[in-house]
């Protein structure tokens, strides 16, 4: 492809009104007569609320309308609400009676001001009835430990029937590729197949889609390249999606870790982030009766806690497990073995913009204002949370986000919370706006899961890992499965390409903030895990840090997570992790860093080290669609989240490659779905730079061959004797302008104008099709090009550190990445991005972190300045930056996505710095801080409680 | 345990309280109020003895602005609610974040934890009022648009104030003294890198380099 537009820098069409205040965010939207409501959140870990009295507060003159639970739509289970939430009895609603974390919502109070309606809430008389809470995951797995729920302390799934059976019977383990199957629409892995870790089973995309059961989206696993057919009818609808939902309950954590992102089907690849869909009782998939997850108690022995050492993780039963190669055997052959713990914490998404909401219904239709990463897919989720239905209800709703003041996986619709403006706003018959403030955030604005984490890996001398054998504990919050355990295994899979591999996960229920994919989630935990580990092998084998990478790195379509169905493990579509590790050394002077690396000069010493990380980075089967309008410009519409990643612009630039077309004869529309999108997957899972490139890339050429198929009915000649370029259509000294081609589709009408959709294209695209009819030349088309392997991005990150050894505290000199993300679309960007993935991980090296108090189980460290997300004082003085500008043999463009891939590198590199400075000993939990190394250094041991959760 | 009721008095309560109080101190919920209230009949809790008046004349981006204020009211909830003016985001409603920075007199200030009170007879700059009257942007926004800075961009409005007014007294910083004069702002998008090049860009075009 001709390079023009793709590889240039180039300005956004949204930055001037960013940079002159006129973008609005969701809370810059207004409407005449506004309400404003507050939330009353629940002071307590766990309670039930016994007594609600609201007759002092309605009775205040301006206040409007109180909504409770009970105003809710009742729960169908396995619908998703998004956020990965799916209704069940057990799952989370927007408002509750029994709170299962301080800060959960229990109603909400309409009034005509913010103080009113918060004077409101204090009037209201509640009596809780306080319940038993965890807040730490081990201490739950004691024997006798508490349960964050009343029915237990983690998800377990029956025994699933026959042919479903995971190893040991592990119910997330088995299922995954299940997860993927039946919502895929994919053939192949009935559920609970034993198949884990799905291919394409994208977090995020993985199995349950909006529910409309329409469409399919691509298959898992090697070779199944092509998109397949579109699904059945949208009549199929709500079974089908419901037996989506159901299946991958079962497995989803592991689906999830498997990755991939998923297809671009309707029906799947929804708005609900990744991760487990606990859908007790959901209608079953193909083959299953209902056999979803639910909440039981699991306790570890007081033998499996004895078992371990001081400060080494205890090993009990896990819930979730697979396995490739001879683990046990590897090991045994393995000439170093390292054992080795490492606890993460608990962080906030903490996005600048919270989640704030606006609604009003206009004749039935509802009119909502939300900050969302997902635009077309967060629509059904709300359509679900106010009781409408995805299926026919479409056309009901207007949804609006047009910039969204960050997301980081919080956002993937964001849509639980935006049920209580748009019920508010009905009851009260007025518009409603929920302002959500930087505490309520920290309650209801999702959380990345620590991990507890422990791992077993045997070297051969060369530095080639033979063997990993990990368990993961995932600090799941109080509601639905996540994927982060799960997903943390397949990324080691990946990153460092053992022989053999055992992984183990459990998720634990605890009275915090409901969990979500947060950027690389379970990938930047697993990259935590085993890059001090890495650091260290090479260190006790005296090996290069970067050969050490080198020679566990991925390469080609390296295989990753365990066996899928038919015993074959699947791959990734391309990686060039050496070229990045070398490129890296390179820009970065890493010989010259190593050799001053924790060499002491008076009261400081440096550190360097590198690290690899990988993540999931792309999905397929999205449609693309425009409209070349009268007036010459190209009018492309986006469904894409304007989140700030400039995906929702740049993957359109492809068009206007095709097109041979300056990029400013084009006018992008996005971020209002009364404005015609097409079906477009979530911005999420890093999938939208790939998936959307390849959408674009149809309808590009799709737009081409119409444009010299109408130059043809208008000017004679074949059609293949045109040729597009610069905005006109010419061939055979006839020629005509963009234009000229839009008035004659018009008049050709019929599949020329958008009066006929084409074929193959998903429903809701067809529905934007039908409302564009007759606006000019209407093109639409959806990707169906091949793929072999599962889309990832890597990253290698390399960091320079300074520790003055009489404070503990560091910074951080230099920090160089490489990214190896395919064809480069828009560099700038790219590089941004990769700057700010890698600063997400630094941040979790450096000072993020959660702070609770075990006795009562409430968080003391609720805003910026207690849980420390890095300032710009905390950024690497220098970063350098690379990409290795590889096309991707997997995709017509070549691009993969970025988003996530940085995280783990970031945090990787800069623990493995610190490492190089100050020894392998000093820590073995993130954030490393200054106390943390300033006790140690001098007691000569670790001195940081090793296990406890929040500290 | 399971016996205890928990009531309105009781201490478990308290973390909403001083949620609510939190709310006030911030004046989040009062200033909203008369962005609905106007000819309202709860509007009328506003002069007793000893309260400040409430008409004011402010000089927002070198207009003069009749604007009804309680006492309590922060700039932040006046310039978005009553002056129209959502280019100033609230990130944080705590003096945490920056995202409400405006200057006033030329000196960056966060507009969330400013009353509007003491603003009178004071320059107040948004950003809605940095470009020229033509819709030239000023340097900084044009440093902005020249290096594509920022990702999400909802800290943008504060960073581009805070690096005005740091540029005023000093006009020709490194970019570690830059650093330094705008660390009172947070951008979760983390995108420090291409910020730090963007506004030094800004400020070279600034002195017209």
């Amino acid at each position: 492809m001709a390079n023009k537009l793709i590889g240039q820098n180039y300005t956004t069409p949204d930055l001037v009104a960013k940079v002159t205040g006129q973008a609005r965010y969701a809370e810059d939207h207004r409407a005449e007569g506004m309400l404003f409501a507050k939330l009353l959140l629940s002071p307590m870990p766990h309670a039930r609320v016994t007594r609600i009295d609201t007759s002092a507060a309605l009775a205040m003159p301006g206040v409007k309308a109180i909504l409770t639970m009970d105003d809710l739509p009742g729960v169908t289970p396995g619908q998703t609400l998004g956020e990965g939430v799916v209704s069940t009895a057990q799952g989370e609603l927007p408002l509750t009676m029994e709170p299962v974390y301080e800060g959960e919502p229990i109603l909400a109070v309409a009034a005509v001001d913010e103080y009113t309606a918060a004077e409101a809430i204090e009037r209201i008389q509640i009596d809780f009835e306080p319940l038993p809470f965890a807040i730490d995951p081990l201490v739950s797995l004691r024997p006798g430990g508490p349960n964050a729920r009343l029915q237990g302390n983690t998800w377990l799934t029956p025994p699933p029937a026959a042919g479903a059976a995971g190893r040991g019977g592990a119910p997330a383990a088995g299922a995954p590729a299940a997860a993927a199957a039946p919502a895929a629409g994919a053939p192949a892995a009935a559920p609970g197949a034993g198949a884990p870790a799905a291919g394409d089973a994208a977090r995020g995309g993985a199995g349950r889609g909006p529910g409309r059961g329409e469409g399919r989206g691509e298959g898992r696993g090697p070779g199944r390249g092509a998109t397949p057919p579109e699904g059945g009818a949208p009549g199929r609808g709500e079974g089908r999606g419901a037996g989506a939902a159901a299946a991958p309950a079962a497995g989803a954590p592991a689906a999830a870790a498997a990755g991939a992102a998923a297809g671009g089907a309707e029906g799947r690849g929804g708005p609900e982030g990744r991760g487990a869909a606990p859908a007790r009782g959901g209608r079953g998939g193909p083959g299953g009766p209902p056999q979803g997850p639910q909440i039981q108690e699991l306790k570890w022995t007081a033998e499996d806690f004895a078992a371990a050492e001081e400060g080494q993780l205890p090993l009990g039963k896990p819930a979730t497990e697979w396995i490739f190669g001879d683990v046990d055997a590897k090991l045994k052959e393995a000439d170093l073995v390292l054992d080795e713990t490492f606890v993460g914490s608990s962080t906030g998404h903490q996005p600048l913009e919270t989640r704030t909401a606006m609604a009003y219904w206009e004749n039935g239709k509802l009119h909502l204002y939300g900050s969302t990463q997902s635009t077309v897919q967060t629509v059904a989720a709300i359509l679900r949370g106010v009781g409408m239905d995805p299926a026919t209800d479409t056309d009901k709703i207007v949804f609006v986000s047009e910039y969204t003041g960050g997301g980081f996986g919080s956002k993937i619709p964001g849509s639980i919370n935006m049920a209580i403006p748009a019920l508010l706003a009905k009851k009260a018959n007025a518009p409603v706006q929920l302002r959500i403030t930087r505490e309520d955030e920290h309650y209801i604005g999702r959380a990345r899961p620590a991990l507890h984490s422990r791992v077993k890996v045997g070297f051969r001398k060369d530095g080639k890992i033979l063997a990993i054998d990990g368990f993961a504990i995932a600090d799941n919050g109080p509601y639905n499965s996540q994927g982060d355990a799960g997903a943390a295994g397949s990324t080691i899979s990946l990153c460092y390409q053992p022989e053999a591999m055992r992984w183990r996960t459990i998720n634990v229920l605890t009275n915090t903030p409901p969990k979500t994919s947060q950027r690389a989630p379970g990938g930047m935990q697993g990259n935590g895990l085993m890059e001090p580990v890495l650091a260290k092998a090479a260190r006790k084998l005296g090996i290069d840090e970067v050969e050490i990478h080198r020679i566990n790195a991925p390469e080609g379509k390296a295989p990753l997570g365990p066996p899928a169905a038919g015993g074959r493990r699947n791959y990734v579509t391309s990686a060039f992790v050496k070229q990045a590790l070398d490129k890296g050394a390179e820009i970065f002077n890493w010989q010259e860093k190593k050799a001053r690396s924790g060499k002491r000069v008076g009261t400081k010493v440096r550190g360097a080290g590198v690290a690899v990380s990988a993540y999931t980075a792309g999905s397929i089967g999205f449609d693309g669609l425009l409209v070349i309008r009268p007036d010459g410009k190209v009018q492309i519409q986006s469904g894409i989240g304007n989140l700030g990643t400039h995906s929702v612009m740049d993957v359109h630039r492809v068009v206007m490659e095709l097109l041979d077309t300056p990029w400013d004869q084009c006018e992008l529309v996005w971020g209002d779905t009364g404005k015609h999108l097409p079906w477009t997957c979530i911005s999420a899972g890093s999938q939208t730079t790939h998936a959307m490139t390849r959408a674009a890339h149809a309808v590009g050429t799709q737009a081409k061959k119409m444009l010299q198929e109408v130059a043809s009915k208008a000017l004679g000649g074949s059609p293949a004797s045109y040729q597009v370029s610069n905005g006109r259509v010419s061939g055979g000294g006839r020629s005509m302008t963009f234009a000229q081609a839009a008035n004659k589709a018009i008049e050709l009408g019929g599949i020329y104008d958008g009066h006929e959709a084409p074929e193959g294209i998903n429903a809701f695209t067809r529905r934007s099709v039908a409302g564009l009819a007759g606006q000019g030349l209407v093109a639409a088309a959806r990707d169906t090009y091949p793929r072999d392997g599962q889309s990832q991005s890597y990253v290698a990150g390399f960091a320079e550190v300074e520790v003055d050894v009489e404070t503990g505290a560091y910074k951080i000199l230099d920090f160089a990445a490489v990214a190896d993300v395919g064809t480069v679309l828009n560099p700038r960007s790219l590089q941004g991005q990769t700057f700010g993935g890698a600063m997400l991980g630094i941040g979790h090296a450096i000072g993020q972190h959660w702070v609770y108090d075990q006795h009562y189980g409430v968080p003391l460290a609720k805003r910026f300045y207690h849980n420390k997300p890095p300032t710009i004082l905390d950024a690497p003085a220098n970063f350098t930056f690379a990409a290795l500008d590889i096309a991707d043999p997997e995709t017509p463009v070549g691009a993969r996505g970025i988003g996530e891939p940085p995280c783990g590198a970031g945090l990787g590199a800069v623990m493995n710095a610190i490492a190089a400075a100050v020894g392998d000993e000093i820590f073995r939990r993130s954030p490393v801080t200054a106390d943390m190394i300033l006790t140690s250094l001098e007691s000569g041991r670790r001195t940081t409680e090793p296990l406890t959760a929040h500290i | 345990m399971e016996d205890i009721k928990m009531t309105e008095e009781a201490p478990a309560n308290a973390s909403r309280r001083n949620f609510i109080k939190g709310v006030i101190a911030a004046g989040a919920a009062v200033s909203s109020a008369a962005y609905v209230f106007r000819g309202n009949p709860l509007s009328g809790q506003a002069s007793t003895p000893g309260s400040v008046e409430r008409l004011l004349t402010l000089t927002v981006n070198g207009q003069e602005r009749r604007v009804d204020v309680m006492k309590q009211e922060t700039l932040a909830m006046t310039l978005r609610y009553k002056l129209g003016l959502t280019g100033t985001k609230i990130g944080c409603d705590r003096a945490e974040c920056g995202a409400c920075t405006v200057l006033i007199d030329d000196i960056p200030r966060y507009s969330c934890s400013t009353l509007t009170h003491s603003v009178r007879g004071r320059k107040v700059l948004t950003i809605e009022g940095l470009a020229s009257a033509d819709g030239t942007l000023h340097p900084v926004q044009q440093g902005v648009v020249a290096e594509q800075g920022f990702q999400c961009a909802f800290c943008m409005p504060g960073f581009v104030m805070a690096t005005v007014g740091y540029l005023k007294t000093h006009p020709t910083p490194t970019r570690q003294e830059l650093a330094h004069g705008i660390s009172g702002n947070l951008c979760r998008c983390q995108d420090y890198d291409k910020i730090l090049t963007a506004l030094m860009k800004g400020a070279e075009l600034m002195r017209g380099v």
